[in-house]
């Protein structure tokens, strides 16, 4: 025991004599672009509205629809960022953009049954669009996957919380307010077009 | 469990006194941006309240809704920000809406005399009232965004406040499930339909 106690203040000191480069923090760790793709969704309107409205309509379709989404979202929106990451010019077609989360807040609000299939194919479409246009503006700035995969992790998990709170609801008011929140995106979607065409969007 | 006199110390007087000026002599707040974005947002969710007419005429949704129970009290609230926002569309491109004053107000008169009369409607035609007076609150109050501020938050927070005007309509039309609360609402109607009477004069001034 006293032979271990010897041991142990050499071992500290030439522990604290030999530092390693602290990975901690982003500059060092390269995980910048990541959390910048991360905090993307949060500040761009147009993502996060289409985003929040398939996942609202998964949601009031059920469990499977969810599950579905929950993947195919991601997934989809990875694959079609990458092709955007590489295509030499910058795609953005804003009317698209808009008319994804219109569709996506007309349907929340009329709360069709859709197959789970069905929801998974609009989910994917989604996906592919925004990805795309997502790809797109970060190859135009320089960024690279790290940013997408940011962006990637950050809408798996919002689908996952907000497609399985609207699946956990039973009383039926709270799944009108959830068609509420769907009619106040297509109205958001429909101002966006107006001022598309009037040139301030 | 026992409290410490000394935890108490607050309640003095003069720390009171001290905390309450403090209070009331606040200083400007440096912190936030008050224009582009966020100002725009704020901008949004301003708007709708910055105008009684149009806040009267949210309410009544609300209230009508209320007072016309299940479905009725969840579809208005969801057609009349579509609705309204259609109007705004159509105020935007360019399409104009003839009279589009003399509709606010005769929204509120409509809608005043629709909650004192307490009148019952098939839903598609309750539907085609409000969605009906909708596209003008849209069309009047959708397009004024300032100069330099973000179009997408803008029309988040104007429509986000919108259906909040049609939440405190329908909180407030919650009483009409007792006898006396009946009556309060159909007051409350009678002044939505007068308030609707007085903007119609303004108009027509």
């Amino acid at each position: 025991m006293r032979k271990t106690g010897k041991l142990i203040v050499p071992t500290l000191a030439l522990t604290v004599l030999s530092p390693h480069a602290a990975v901690a923090h982003l500059v060092t760790s390269g995980l910048g672009p990541f959390y910048d793709g991360a905090l993307h969704l949060a500040i761009s309107p147009e993502d996060l509205l289409g985003l929040i409205a398939v996942t609202l309509l998964a949601g009031l379709c059920g469990s499977r629809a969810s599950r579905l989404t929950v993947f195919v979202l991601p997934l989809a929106w990875l694959a079609a960022g990458l092709v955007g990451l590489i295509l030499p010019v910058t795609i953005y077609l804003p009317w698209l953009s808009i008319l994804s989360f219109l569709v996506m807040g007309v349907l929340v609000a009329a709360n069709p049954k859709f197959h789970p299939n069905t929801i998974a194919a609009l989910a994917g479409i989604l996906g592919v669009i925004h990805g795309l246009f997502n790809g797109s503006a970060l190859a135009a700035i320089g960024a690279g996957p790290m940013a997408l995969a940011g962006i990637g992790v950050t809408l798996f998990v919002i689908a996952l919380l907000v497609s399985a709170l609207v699946v956990s609801l039973r009383a039926s008011w709270t799944r009108i307010a959830v068609r509420v929140a769907g009619s106040w995106i297509a109205a958001v979607g429909m101002l966006m077009f107006g001022w598309l065409v009037k040139g301030t969007g | 469990m026992k409290i410490k006199a000394s935890s108490l110390k607050l309640c003095n007087p003069v720390h009171l006194c001290v905390f309450f000026l403090m209070l009331v002599w606040p200083l400007v707040a440096w912190a936030h941006v008050e224009s582009g974005q966020a100002g725009g947002f704020v901008s949004g969710l301003s708007h709708p309240v910055s105008g009684l007419d149009h806040v009267l005429a949210m309410i009544a949704v609300g209230l009508w809704g209320a007072q016309l129970g299940s479905p009725a009290m969840w579809l208005l609230p969801v057609a009349f920000p579509m609705m309204m926002a259609f109007g705004g569309m159509l105020g935007l491109i360019g399409i104009p809406v003839p009279g589009i004053e003399v509709g606010i107000a005769v929204s509120g008169i409509v809608l005043g005399a629709l909650i004192l009369g307490e009148t019952k409607m098939p839903i598609i035609g309750a539907l085609l009232v409000v969605g009906f007076f909708a596209i003008f609150h849209g069309h009047a109050h959708g397009t004024e965004l300032e100069a330099g501020q973000n179009a997408m938050l803008y029309s988040l927070g104007f429509v986000i406040c919108t259906g909040t005007l049609h939440a405190i309509g329908i909180a407030m039309g919650l009483v009409h499930r007792w006898p006396s609360g009946r009556l309060v609402l159909r007051v409350a109607g009678s002044l939505v339909m007068a308030g609707g009477l007085f903007f119609l004069w303004s108009a027509l001034a």
